[in-house]
């Protein structure tokens, strides 16, 4: 009871039923102390729920002979079909600390409109979001399937599930489509498909995968997303079976090394074949290896470049300057020393380059109160990082609400 | 200084916690033993909501004498709040994270009156 003797309301346990409204209720406090609904803010990766969509994306595979196998999977329900993920996916909820981890398992009761797309408005609303990227945790791995073939079956699923049941439904959800790469022509074709299409942001290549971005192979795919002004996206994910990777023995190693370890790889790949000399207005993202990596590989690259230039005969410029063209996103953002990130930030051009990423609902996922709190940023960086700078990335429509901000400034 | 009535003591059991509202000021009330603990539902991290977390016994290395590790054990003695968001856990007792000193979470005093529980708020 308080002094007018009413007992106090009281909050529930959060568990893995938890609505993400509640789990995110401090979300909507920063919000409102922050007025982020005056904030034009875009995430550009999160990871909502494809688990219950599983079955009907299955539905969606064009081989008859594919798509009746996958009902064999789980007792007929074609839960998990063809999945190959790795041991990492199912340890994201840090043995049961994190509910969430596992995958959003709240009610839904409105069933007229496709349950991601409520989960997502529930996300959006809560953190202040204007537009947010929905990516499915189960691509994120096909990329390695021993089933080299099974990348194209299910992409084209799931683009084809997105474009035609998602994205309609809601103007603020987007997509970064899956490129299947493992066969260049079905790449090819996936964007001759779908660029421009409504509600599509631009293309996705998952970077667990063991093909050299720089093949000669994938070039017509680099012109077409040129030629047709989309950009691409790099996503990176975790990786317990490579040789190195095969010697951890905790999950926290495997994620904090192998999602950047992939990236790394084919970032180094992109600027030393000199793909950004060869397709120079072609906007390339990196996502989800967070920021602390870029210190290391500009100064690295840089470094050896200026020994072995001979190797890297199409770089011009120093890969450092080729790097701080390209754009990152902020998630997982490592602050806890800020003397470092201010020089990471510094070194890639942070205010135009970076874009924001909540990653939700994964375990390590950042509000946009990661980025307004920074102190070192002044208003305009944590705007354009929040917001516009993905704006001009994906060339998305800025609301009309911040469009008459921005002139009342000026 | 207010004084809050959060629960009867036999409302809240060993282990467990009531989190209240008091305006825009939400606290957990934790019980261990005959012991109880306020702090802030507030987690130091980046504001999550730690108190409506899992609370679990902390987990040590399994080490031998020599050194050679046996893999995990839990330590019945320091029972830790886990924020729900991202995992930062804080020993309910001390309110300070195991591996970083500075990570506090915020607390207030309790008071047990009468078969009640009390926090102190400013």
């Amino acid at each position: 009871m308080d002094e007018s003797g009413q007992k106090k309301k009281s909050l529930d346990i959060i568990n893995a039923r938890t609505d993400s409204r509640d789990i995110l209720s401090h979300a909507r406090q920063q919000a409102n102390a922050r007025d982020f609904d005056d904030v034009f803010i875009v995430d550009i990766d999160s990871h909502i729920d494809d688990i219950s969509a599983w079955p009907e994306i299955m539905d969606f595979i064009e081989d008859p002979v594919i798509r009746d196998a996958a009902g064999s999977f789980s007792g007929g329900t074609k839960r998990g079909a063809f999945h190959n993920g790795t041991p990492g996916l199912q340890w994201q909820n840090v043995w049961g600390r994190i509910p969430h981890g596992q995958g959003l398992k709240e009610d839904v009761d409105d069933k007229t409109i496709p349950r991601e797309v409520t989960l997502s408005r529930r996300a959006m609303d809560q953190m202040g979001l204007d537009y947010q990227v929905v990516f499915p945790n189960a691509l994120l791995y096909i990329g390695m399937h021993p089933v080299k073939e099974m990348e194209i079956h299910l992409a084209k699923a799931y683009n084809r599930w997105l474009v035609e049941h998602v994205l309609p439904v809601d103007q603020r959800v987007k997509g970064l489509l899956y490129l299947p790469i493992n066969s260049p022509e079905a790449a090819e074709e996936t964007v001759r498909k779908y660029a421009g299409a409504p509600g599509v942001a631009g293309f996705t290549i998952t970077s667990s995968r063991h093909a050299p971005i720089h093949s000669n192979q994938y070039m017509k795919l680099y012109a077409m997303l040129e030629e047709a002004d989309q950009a691409l996206a790099f996503h990176a994910a975790p990786n317990w079976e490579d040789e190195y990777p095969s010697q951890l023995n905790r999950f926290i190693s495997v994620h904090a090394l192998t999602f950047v370890l992939c990236n790394l790889v084919h970032l180094t790949n992109w600027v030393i074949n000199g793909l950004p000399e060869r397709f120079p207005k072609l906007r390339t993202l990196w996502i989800e290896s967070g920021l602390a990596w870029l210190a290391f590989i500009t100064q690295r690259l840089d470094n050896e470049y200026l020994m072995r230039s001979s190797e890297a005969p199409l770089l011009k410029r120093l890969p450092s300057e080729y790097i701080s063209e390209m754009f990152f996103t902020t998630q997982p953002m490592e602050r806890t020393n800020m003397n470092l990130l201010e020089a990471t930030m510094d070194a890639v051009n942070a205010p135009t380059q970076l874009v924001y990423a909540s990653d939700w609902p994964h375990w390590d996922f950042d509000l946009p109160s990661s980025v307004w709190d920074l102190p070192f940023l002044d208003e305009s960086a944590k705007r354009n990082i929040l917001g516009y700078n993905a704006a001009n990335l994906f060339n998305l429509e800025v609301p009309e609400k911040y469009q008459k901000r921005a002139h009342a400034a000026e | 200084m207010r004084e809050i009535f959060v629960a009867n003591t036999d409302e809240i059991e060993d282990r467990e916690r009531v989190v209240i509202v008091d305006g825009s000021l939400e606290i957990g009330v934790f019980r261990l033993g005959d012991d109880f603990f306020a702090w802030e539902n507030n987690c130091p991290h980046s504001g999550g909501p730690i108190c409506q977390g899992r609370i679990m016994n902390r987990v040590i290395e399994n080490l031998d004498e020599n050194k050679k590790s046996h893999g995990f054990l839990y330590v019945d003695e320091d029972v830790h709040i886990i924020c729900p968001w991202h995992g930062f856990e804080f020993n309910i007792r001390t309110g300070v994270h195991p591996g970083d000193s500075q990570a506090k979470l915020n607390g207030f005093d309790v008071l047990v009156r009468n078969g009640g529980v009390y926090v102190e708020i400013e």
